[in-house]
C-alpha cells in the first residue's frame, strides 16, 4: 500500500536528530572543517542519544529497535542537514555496525556487536576505496586469499573514514576469482593487526571532520570466520546497496540546506534595485532547488523502503544515487551562485557545502544507512 | 510506515489497464495520421474491458488511496501508445462545474460533457488577462471574445468560459460562465492542427454577442470584489481543481516517457544492451548509462506525484507538490522520449515504432495547465513568500 507515512517512532527520531543537527552540528560545523576534526565532546554527546545501538538486538545489548534503512537514511539526512562531515563522522560506527547486524553470522554479531553497546564511544568504519583512477567496488584489486588458518590480506585501501579513530573496521577485498562483484567480501579487519598501517590522507576537498586515511594491509592473517557472514561470505550486494543509500540520504540533508539557506538570502539581497529573489534566473533556480530537495528525497525512500522489504536491492539504490548524485551537486554549485562572491568566501558555508556536496556525490562509502 | 509497493488486487488492477491500453494500441496510428476524425465514444473492443469504476469498485478502503491509484493508471495507459477504447463522459469543464458550481448548477448540468475555455489568442499563462466579456442585460449575460486550445471542444455538449465582467477589477472581475453547444453567437471556429495527441480534438471558439441566461454564471456570485488580488469564488474555485488535474497532467508525460523508456529497453536488451547493476559508471557504456538515468528520472518524477495524490488523499494543502509533480512531469515528458530516441538511433525516427509518437504526444505536458515555466513560478512564490504581484 502505498504510502509516505513515515512511523511515530522514525518521527522522533528524526525531530531528535533535526533539533541535535540544528543546535549542536550547525554552529560547529566550519571550524570542524577548518581543523579537520570532530570535537570529541560533540561525538559523546551524538553517542548518548543512542544511535548507534539502536538497531542492534536487544540479545547482543542493543536497542532491540528493527533494522530499518528507511530509519537509517532519516537519521542521517537530519544530520547532513546539520553538517554532513560531523554528521559522517558521527554515524561512522554505522559503517560497521549495519552490515554486521545484516550479513553477520550469529558468531560474528555476538562477538562484534555488544562492543556498540556501551556509554563508551567507539568509532568504527569500513574501507572500499582504492588508490586508482575509475575506480568502483567490482574493480577492487585489494586480494584475500585462503590460506590453512584462515585469511591472508594484501593491498591499499585510501580515503577510508576516521581510520585513524576506527576501533573497528570493515575492508572490502577480491576473496576469489569469481567475476566482479561475485569475487568481493566484506572481511573484518581490526585496525592494530599486526600488518596494518594506517596513516592520514593528505586531506580532501571535503567532510574534512570524517578524517580519511590510508589503510594498508601488508599480508594481514585473518581467523578463517573473518569473512563477513556464513561460509563463504555474505553477497556484498546489500552492503554496497545500504553504503549508496546512507551517502544519499546525507547528501539529501546536505542539500536541503543549501536551499533553506538561500532562500531567505535571495529574498533580501537586493540587486539593480530589487531583491535578486525577484529575477526569474534566481527565483527559478531555487524553485528547481527545491523540487530536486523533494524528489531526491522520495528517491532515497523508496530504495530504503526496498531494501528493508529485500527486493530490487541492487537496482533502486543505484537508482537513488545516480539521480542524488547529480542533483546534489547542482544544487550545492547553485547555492553559491546565488550568494555570488559571499559564497565563495569562507565566512559563509556555501564554499563548505560544494566541497561536503562533492564528496558526497563520489565517495562510494562514507555512511552505511 | 513508508511503503511503495501495490497489493496485489492493484497489481491486477494496473495489468488489467495495460492490457486494455495494449488492445487499443493498433489505432494509434490511424488516428495520428487522420487527426480529423473523432474517437467513436466507445470501440468494439471495449466490451471486452471492465470499465475504470468497476475497476476500482472491487477495491478495499484501507488499501493505497484510490486518487494514487488514479495516477498510475493513468501512468500505465499512457505508457502504451494507444487511444482510450472508451470515452470519458466528462471534461476539465465538468472538474470546474464541481469545484465552483451551485449544487442546483451541478445537478442540471454535470451529466454532461463540457470543455473548458480560457484561453484566448492574445492570453494563455496569463489568465488575468484575457479580453472576452460578459455584460449583463436583462436576465441574460452578453459574452463576446475568442476563445482558442479548448480541449474536447468539438465533441463537447458545451463549455465553461472565463470572460471578464470588470476589466478594471483584474482577477476578481474574472468570472466563468456556462455556454451551451448551439445557442446563437457561440461558434465553432476550427479544429487545431498539432504535433500531437491528435485523436484529442482541440478547438478554436467564437463568442458574438452571444446571450445566456443570467444562472448561467457558475457559481452565480455577481459581486465584483474591489481589491484586484481578491480572486472571484469561481476563479479560486477552478484554481483548486489543477491541485489534482496537474499531477494528472504530469502522469500523463510520466506515462509517454515510460513507454519510450520500456521500448527504448526492450528493443536494447534483444541487441544485447541492457544495464548490469553491478557495473560501476566505468563499467558501463555511454547507452547504458542513459538507460540507467533515464529510468532514475522516470522513478523520481513518478514518486513527485504520488507524492502531491497522497496529501491530496489525506486533505492537506498540496499546491506547491502538486507544481513540483507537473514541473517534473513536464521536464521528462520532453527528455524522456527524446533520450530513448537516442537510446534506439536512426529506426526510432519512423512510424514503424511508436517511439517517435511518445515523443509527440508527450510533448505537451509542459504546457497545458500551466507551462513548466509557470509551475517554477508557483513554486517560487510559495517558498519564497512571495504573491503572484510581487513575482510574475
Ligand atoms: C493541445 C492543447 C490543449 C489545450 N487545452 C486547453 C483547454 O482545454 N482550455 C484552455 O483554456 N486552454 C487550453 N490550452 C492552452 C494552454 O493552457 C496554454 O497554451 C498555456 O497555458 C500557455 O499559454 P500560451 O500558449 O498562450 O503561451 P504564453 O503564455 O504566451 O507563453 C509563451 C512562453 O512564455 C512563457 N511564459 C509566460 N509567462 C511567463 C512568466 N510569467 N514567466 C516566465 N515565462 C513565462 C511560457 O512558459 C511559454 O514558454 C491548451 C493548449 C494546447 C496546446
Amino acid at each position: 500500500m502505498i504510502s509516505f507515512d513515515v512511523t511515530d517512532e522514525q518521527s522522533q527520531i528524526r525531530d531528535m536528530l533535526l533539533t541535535f543537527a540544528k543546535e549542536e552540528l550547525t554552529p560547529r560545523a566550519r571550524q570542524a572543517d577548518e581543523t579537520c576534526a570532530a570535537p570529541a565532546e560533540l561525538l559523546d554527546e551524538a553517542w548518548s542519544l543512542g544511535l548507534a545501538s539502536l538497531a542492534i538486538p536487544e540479545a547482543y545489548g542493543g536497542g532491540g529497535a528493527p533494522r530499518s534503512t528507511l530509519t537509517g537514511a532519516l537519521m542521517l539526512e537530519a544530520m547532513g542537514s546539520g553538517c554532513a562531515g560531523l554528521g559522517g563522522a558521527a554515524a561512522a560506527s554505522s559503517l560497521f555496525v549495519n552490515p554486521l547486524i545484516d550479513l553477520g553470522s550469529e558468531e560474528q554479531k555476538k562477538r562484534e556487536l555488544p562492543k556498540f553497546c556501551g556509554n563508551a564511544r567507539r568509532a568504527a568504519t569500513l574501507a572500499l576505496h582504492e588508490d586508482s583512477f575509475a575506480f568502483d567496488p567490482s574493480r577492487i584489486v585489494t586480494r584475500a586469499e585462503p590460506r590453512a588458518d584462515g585469511w591472508r590480506i594484501t593491498g591499499v585501501k585510501r580515503l577510508v573514514p576516521l581510520g585513524e579513530e576506527a576501533g573497528d573496521m570493515l575492508v572490502l577485498a577480491r576473496a576469489s576469482d569469481a567475476p566482479g562483484i561475485d569475487g568481493i567480501k566484506a572481511f573484518i579487519v581490526p585496525p592494530r593487526a599486526p600488518g596494518v598501517a594506517i596513516t592520514r590522507e593528505s586531506g580532501t576537498i571535503g567532510l574534512t571532520p570524517m578524517r580519511f586515511a590510508r589503510v594498508e594491509l601488508a599480508g594481514v592473517s585473518l581467523p578463517p570466520d573473518a569473512i563477513l557472514g556464513e561460509g563463504d561470505g555474505a553477497d556484498i550486494r546489500p552492503l554496497l546497496a545500504s553504503l549508496r543509500i546512507g551517502g544519499a540520504a546525507l547528501a539529501v540533508g546536505l542539500v536541503r540546506a543549501v536551499t533553506d539557506f538561500a532562500i531567505p538570502y535571495a529574498r533580501e539581497r537586493v540587486a539593480f534595485g530589487e531583491p535578486i529573489a525577484k529575477k526569474q534566473s534566481i527565483a527559478f533556480m531555487l524553485a528547481d532547488m527545491h523540487i530536486e530537495c523533494d524528489v531526491m528525497r522520495w528517491l532515497v525512500w523508496k530504495a530504503a523502503a526496498a531494501f528493508d522489504r529485500g527486493a530490487d536491492v541492487s537496482k533502486m539504490a543505484v537508482l537513488a544515487q545516480n539521480y542524488v548524485n547529480r542533483r546534489a551537486i547542482r544544487i550545492a554549485d547553485d547555492g553559491l551562485q546565488i550568494f555570488g562572491g559571499h559564497g565563495y568566501i569562507r565566512d559563509l558555508p556555501l564554499e563548505m557545502w560544494l566541497r561536503n556536496a562533492r564528496m558526497l556525490t563520489i565517495h562510494g562509502a562514507l555512511a552505511a544507512a | 510506515m513508508v511503503d511503495f509497493t501495490l497489493s496485489d488486487p492493484d497489481r491486477d488492477i494496473l495489468s488489467g489497464v495495460a492490457e486494455e491500453a495494449k488492445a487499443s494500441e493498433k489505432y494509434a496510428r490511424h488516428y495520428d495520421a487522420h487527426e480529423d476524425e473523432i474517437l467513436p465514444k466507445a470501440f468494439v473492443e471495449a466490451a471486452a474491458f471492465p470499465s475504470l469504476l468497476e475497476r476500482m469498485r472491487r477495491r478495499p478502503s484501507d488499501d493505497t488511496p484510490s486518487v494514487i491509484m488514479q495516477m498510475l493508471i493513468r501512468i500505465e495507459r499512457e505508457a502504451h501508445n494507444g487511444v482510450p477504447l472508451r470515452q470519458a463522459p466528462s471534461a476539465l469543464g465538468n472538474a470546474a462545474l464541481g469545484a465552483a458550481g451551485t449544487p442546483a448548477q451541478q445537478k442540471r448540468w454535470g451529466h454532461l460533457m463540457l470543455a473548458m475555455s480560457i484561453t484566448e489568442p492574445g492570453a494563455g499563462s496569463d489568465t488575468k488577462a484575457i479580453q472576452t466579456t460578459a455584460v449583463l442585460d436583462g436576465d441574460e449575460w452578453v459574452l463576446n471574445g475568442d476563445k482558442i486550445f479548448v480541449t474536447n471542444g468539438v465533441r463537447c455538449h458545451g463549455t465553461i468560459v472565463w470572460a471578464t465582467v470588470s476589466k478594471a477589477a483584474g482577477r476578481g472581475g474574472i468570472k466563468s460562465f456556462l455556454v451551451l453547444k448551439g445557442t446563437p453567437g457561440f461558434e465553432l471556429v476550427r479544429k487545431e492542427k498539432k504535433l500531437g495527441i491528435r485523436s484529442s480534438d482541440t478547438a478554436a471558439y467564437a463568442f458574438r454577442d452571444c446571450r445566456i441566461p443570467r444562472d448561467h454564471l457558475i457559481g452565480g456570485d455577481e459581486r465584483v470584489p474591489q481589491s484586484a488580488d481578491e480572486g472571484s469564488a469561481s476563479y479560486k474555485g477552478v484554481l483548486k481543481t489543477f491541485n489534482i488535474t496537474r499531477p494528472t497532467v504530469a502522469a500523463g508525460g510520466i506515462g509517454k516517457a515510460l513507454g519510450a523508456f520500456r521500448y527504448a529497453r526492450d528493443r536494447l536488451a534483444k541487441e544485447g544492451i541492457a544495464v548490469d547493476w553491478d557495473k560501476g559508471p566505468h563499467d558501463r557504456t555511454s547507452t547504458e548509462q542513459t538507460l540507467l538515468e533515464l529510468e532514475a528520472d522516470i522513478e523520481a518524477a513518478t514518486l513527485t506525484v504520488l507524492r502531491a495524490a497522497w496529501l491530496a488523499a489525506r486533505g492537506e494543502p498540496n499546491n506547491l507538490e502538486a507544481s513540483v509533480a507537473k514541473a517534473k512531469g513536464g521536464e521528462l515528458c520532453r527528455s524522456g522520449p527524446q533520450r530513448a530516441m537516442e537510446l534506439l538511433g536512426a529506426m526510432s525516427l519512423s512510424h514503424d515504432h511508436p517511439v517517435e509518437q511518445f515523443l509527440r504526444d508527450g510533448r505537451i505536458t509542459d504546457i497545458y495547465e500551466g507551462t513548466g515555466q509557470i509551475q517554477r513560478l508557483v513554486i517560487a512564490r510559495a517558498i519564497l513568500g512571495y504573491s503572484s504581484a510581487e513575482l510574475s
